[in-house]
């Protein structure tokens, strides 16, 4: 036979196993699944960002057709507070502030959205209606909807224990020695900034099915979630005392996340406890609306930053002070985004040395802010690299030249930075160079003139990034305050014929983890990707798991496969030892094939799976029977992804529209499982990016209300308002992890903001204009380019 | 309680929804087609498209009644019988225009209507435009573009294959 198998290993791009479904309609999402005998939920939200609640009468809406139940903070005050994952602790050592977050609102309402009642009803509709009977009483107090005004004097408490709305006084780096460093310096640049506040609006709603089945006392919850485990362990220990056993989380199709869906809501806890109180499945399927006012939003910092520079334009020092808005209640990683996710990469791929950062979190009444797709990592990115724009700048040294002066060496790794990082692998001249030719960067000023002949105003933008991912090493961040492990499991079962379905607990919703996951195993075992099922998402099958977010899928889930196939490979040695009557040293595998060293004497895994089930010529006293293995991977260290993103954007002056007109992404991500999907990451990941810099906004007005709150006011890229974005990596491969993979899922939206933003103020700089903050509107622009600044000599 | 009498994907169904049912509601809930879906409530998502006697149409903005009489495609009807999907369907699946998916149907079913309005070919620019009505969070809409422009070269004959994502 010489039928030849098309390559499907690791480095191809195979085509995705989990298309099919989607194309033809057959997912199945969380809200696509009903339950026999289903009752429905709405919650009633607040429509204050703060208020006490002096009374609820429930009893019209309680008379109201279908109506099943009507629960209030009353009924679940004496349940757990939804639980924040992470303490920080401040500059004094003591621990941060951690106010209760109850699933239902407790005499008080702290944000517009918050939930006051949850109504259950035999229909939707009917749930709805009956809500909007439902008379509270609120006395409303002054709110303190922004970093601004939850910091002055006298500002509004969003929790009555929480002086000055402080979460956490906190910092990092040597403040002496950075002193020092910027009392030594040439120059110093100082700058300004908000990152702006943005809503995630996975295009799936959050949705949950709550089930009790009354004969195993077993809770069943359904859930659009990123990590059904996590969910699991913090519902189940923390908020409902629901042991483990008793308690079942699957997070099925999911139609996207980036970071918006890690979290545990109250709305799972709400159907959870409900379907247990009224012996009936309870679901609640959010509207987009409710998604604006209750998901966890993303960034929002205000910042101010010092760079310290010699006579050469090298940085001598780093000094920054952020303020973090946290929203009202502690969603689950909050406090770690603007700490550990954040400070920590601000030495970016710089020899920086000394750094010293103060973060200041403070509770305002809004909904809660956590991890958005980069988390910290892009508020840090932007910050350095509009810096070092401004720097060159104000120096006179050309924007790349002045990167180039302070890249880290590619004969430095590891490297150490300042700010606690040890960089293993990189290097930045490479993915700089690269993208600069892709670019074409050189030709940029010809580029420029065209524009300028056709009344448009052209510039181009860098950002030269580095992120941290494939999250975490657990002893590390246990040491920083986290309150869970953060390895991955990953189970390999070979089955008697030699298909192999994979259990991990990573969790894909848009990744294509069903494919790059059974190319590791195609490529190392030999079976074909189509015999490789993937399973994930339900804490019934998979036996534990973190879940996806910080770009760990595969860097650590993957590695946790690859450990499996070592043990999966070891007992197959044995097995074919014994069969071969060889030495289990002479035994040597490769894809899928076990040889006896320099012989043609060989037997295919499926033949040592099938000896391993059906084990009548077996070494049956020194292994069991079968074929299955699972391993727990701890990362050793963080990944370090970076590379360097090029924008060049056109300003119509009419309008102040600013289009990108080409986007290159070079990015280092390590080993490239499958070029394809990797690709679909970085575009969508800039995307967002672009997003940021130049549309999505989310603003709360004096008293609280959001006014971007609904898709109609907040801007989402559309595909008209983006470019074809090329994308190319240049790999140095991770060191610490099996697979040499550093991840992929957040580079686009970390590198990307800064390149358009540097690009913007490129083709304004003879307005002279020295920075614009995000995102970069038509209407800011057109104020720009009409206030009258023109200083270019005509 | 009213009754709306449709044919969805070729089957005809009588059933019973209140005056102020969707009909994106009526595919979901009443005959279980989950795999037009909803992203938004406020008609800007594109994710609940789907064909209302030949039109892409938001079904989350059209009552069920006002489908009395219709002919409704939804993503489900879209392979043919023995399981062959559509050229959009197969372009997507080729030039990895999903991750998610939870746009897809919607966009597929926008996608098939705006090419099929448009004998002469779509530019990149008018396939942009054309997806004015469709956001998708995941893809950054570059394969998507790329999917549309090889499948309108399907779909009007143009080409008997879809060129290959890697030509
Ligand atoms: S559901 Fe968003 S437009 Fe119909
Ligand atoms: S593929 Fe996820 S929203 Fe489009």
């Amino acid at each position: 036979m010489n039928a030849v198998t098309p390559f499907e290993g690791i480095g191809a791009s195979v085509k995705r196993k989990e298309d099919l479904r989607f194309l033809s309609g057959r997912g199945q999402y969380t809200d696509d699944i009903n339950r026999p005998g289903q009752a429905y939920a709405y919650i009633l939200r607040s429509p204050h960002a703060h208020a006490r609640i002096a009374g609820i009468d429930t009893a019209t809406a309680a008379a109201m057709p279908g109506v099943l139940a009507i629960y209030t903070g009353a009924d679940t005050a004496g349940l757990g507070s939804i639980p924040c994952g992470w303490q920080i602790h401040n500059k004094d050592g003591s621990p941060m502030a951690e106010p209760r977050h109850p699933m239902l609102a407790e005499g008080k309402v702290r944000h517009v959205g918050d939930q006051v009642a949850v109504v259950i009803a035999e229909s939707r509709a009917q749930a709805k209606d009956a809500a909007e009977a439902i008379g509270v009483d609120y006395d409303v107090l002054p709110a303190a909807p922004t970093l601004d005004a939850a910091q002055v004097p006298g500002a509004p408490l969003v929790h009555d224990g929480v002086a000055g709305n402080i979460c956490y006084d906190w910092h990092i780096g040597d403040k002496a020695v950075n002193d020092a460093a910027f009392a030594a310096a040439a120059k110093i640049v100082t700058f300004e900034t908000t990152n702006n506040r943005l809503v995630p609006n996975a295009m799936e709603p959050r949705a949950a099915i709550g089930d009790y089945d009354t004969t195993t006392g077993e809770y069943t919850l359904f859930t659009t979630s990123q990590n059904p485990h996590v969910i699991r362990l913090l519902m189940g220990a923390f908020v409902l005392q629901i042991p483990e056993a008793k308690l079942r989380v699957v997070a099925p199709d999911v139609g996207g996340g980036f970071g918006s869906k890690i979290y545990h809501y109250a709305e799972e806890a709400i159907v959870t406890w409900a379907a247990g109180k009224l012996g009936r499945p309870v679901k609640w399927t959010c509207e987009r609306t409710e998604s604006f006012m209750s998901d966890a939003h993303g960034r929002d910092h205000i910042t101010k930053c010092s760079l310290a520079l010699d006579a050469n334009g090298k940085f001598l020092g780093l000094r920054v002070h952020t303020q973090a808005n946290m929203g009202a209640y502690l969603s689950t990683f909050a406090p770690c985004v603007p700490t550990y996710l954040y400070a920590t990469l601000l030495a970016g791929v710089y020899t920086t040395p000394t750094i010293y950062c103060e973060v200041t979190a403070v509770f305002t009444n809004t909904v809660p802010v956590d991890a958005y797709r980069g988390a910290g990592r892009p508020e840090a990115t932007y910050l350095l690299e509009r810096l070092v724009d401004i720097a060159a700048a104000e120096t006179g040294i050309d924007r790349v030249e002045i990167r180039r002066r302070n890249f880290i060496p590619n004969d430095a790794f590891p490297y150490q930075t300042p700010v606690a990082l040890q960089y293993d692998s990189g290097n930045y001249t490479a993915t700089l160079d690269a993208a600069l030719q892709a670019a074409d960067w050189a030709g940029f000023e010809a580029r420029r003139a065209e524009a300028a002949k056709h009344g448009k105003l052209r510039g181009i933008g860098c950002s030269t990034y580095l992120e941290a991912c494939g999250i975490a090493p657990s002893a590390v961040v246990g040491s920083l305050g986290a309150r869970a492990g953060l390895y991955e499991v990953g189970t390999i079962r070979v089955h008697p014929t030699g298909s192999v379905t994979v259990l991990t607990g990573a969790h894909s919703h848009g990744q294509g983890h069903e494919t790059t996951f059974a190319q590791l195993v195609a490529d190392r075992l030999g079976v074909p990707v189509a015999q490789v099922d993937v399973v994930h998402g339900d804490t019934a099958k998979v036996p534990f798991g973190m879940g996806t977010y910080g770009s760990r899928s595969l860097a650590v889930g993957g590695s946790a496969m690859f450990k499996a196939m070592d043990k999966i490979i070891a007992k197959g040695r044995k097995i074919a030892a014994h069969l071969m009557e060889a030495s289990v040293e002479d035994i040597e595998f490769d894809r899928g094939t076990f040889r006896v060293a320099g012989t043609d004497r060989t037997k295919a895994l499926a033949e040592i799976s099938l000896a391993a089930y059906v084990p009548h010529n077996y070494p049956i006293e020194e292994l069991e029977p079968g074929l299955e293995e699972t391993a727990f991977y701890d990362p050793k260290n963080f990944t370090y992804p970076g590379g360097c993103h090029i924008a060049e954007i056109e300003i119509d002056p009419e309008t102040g529209k600013v289009s990108v007109v080409n986007f290159t992404a070079v990015d280092d991500v390590g080993r490239v499982i499958n070029p394809m999907i990797v690709e679909g990451q970085v575009q969508g990941g800039v995307a967002q990016g672009i997003g940021q810099a130049l549309l999505e906004h989310a603003v709360y007005d004096a008293d609280g209300q959001l006014l971007s709150g609904s898709m109609m006011d907040y801007t989402m890229p559309r595909a008209d308002d983006l470019p074809l974005v090329g994308v190319a990596t240049h790999t140095t491969l991770c060191t610490h992890n099996p697979l040499g993979v550093k991840g992929c899922g957040e580079v686009g939206a970390i590198g990307s903001p800064p390149a358009v933003m540097n690009a913007v103020v490129d083709a304004l700089k003879s307005y002279g204009v020295r920075h614009i903050e995000m995102p970069a509107t038509p209407a800011k622009i057109w104020g720009i380019l009409h206030a009258g600044r023109k200083l270019a000599a005509e | 309680m009213p009754q709306v009498t449709l044919t969805v994907n070729g089957k005809t169904s009588t059933v019973e929804v209140e005056g102020r049912t969707l009909l994106v509601e009526l595919l979901r809930e009443k005959l279980r087609l989950t795999g037009t879906h909803v992203g938004c409530d406020t008609s800007q998502c594109g994710a609940c498209v789907v064909h209302v006697n030949g039109d892409s149409v938001k079904s989350c903005t059209m009552l069920a009644l006002q489908a009395e009489g219709a002919e409704v495609t939804t993503i489900e009807g879209l392979a043919k019988p023995d399981g062959t999907l559509h050229p959009m369907q197969e372009a997507f699946r080729e030039y990895h225009a999903l991750q998610c998916g939870f746009c897809t149907p919607g966009m597929v079913m926008s996608a098939i209507d705006l090419v099929q309005k448009h004998p002469q070919g779509l530019s990149e620019k008018e396939i942009r435009e054309g997806l004015e009505g469709n956001l998708c969070r995941c893809t950054g809409y570059h394969n998507i573009v790329k999917a549309i422009a090889a499948a309108q070269e399907v779909m009007h004959g143009r080409r008997s294959e879809l060129a290959s994502a890697a030509e």
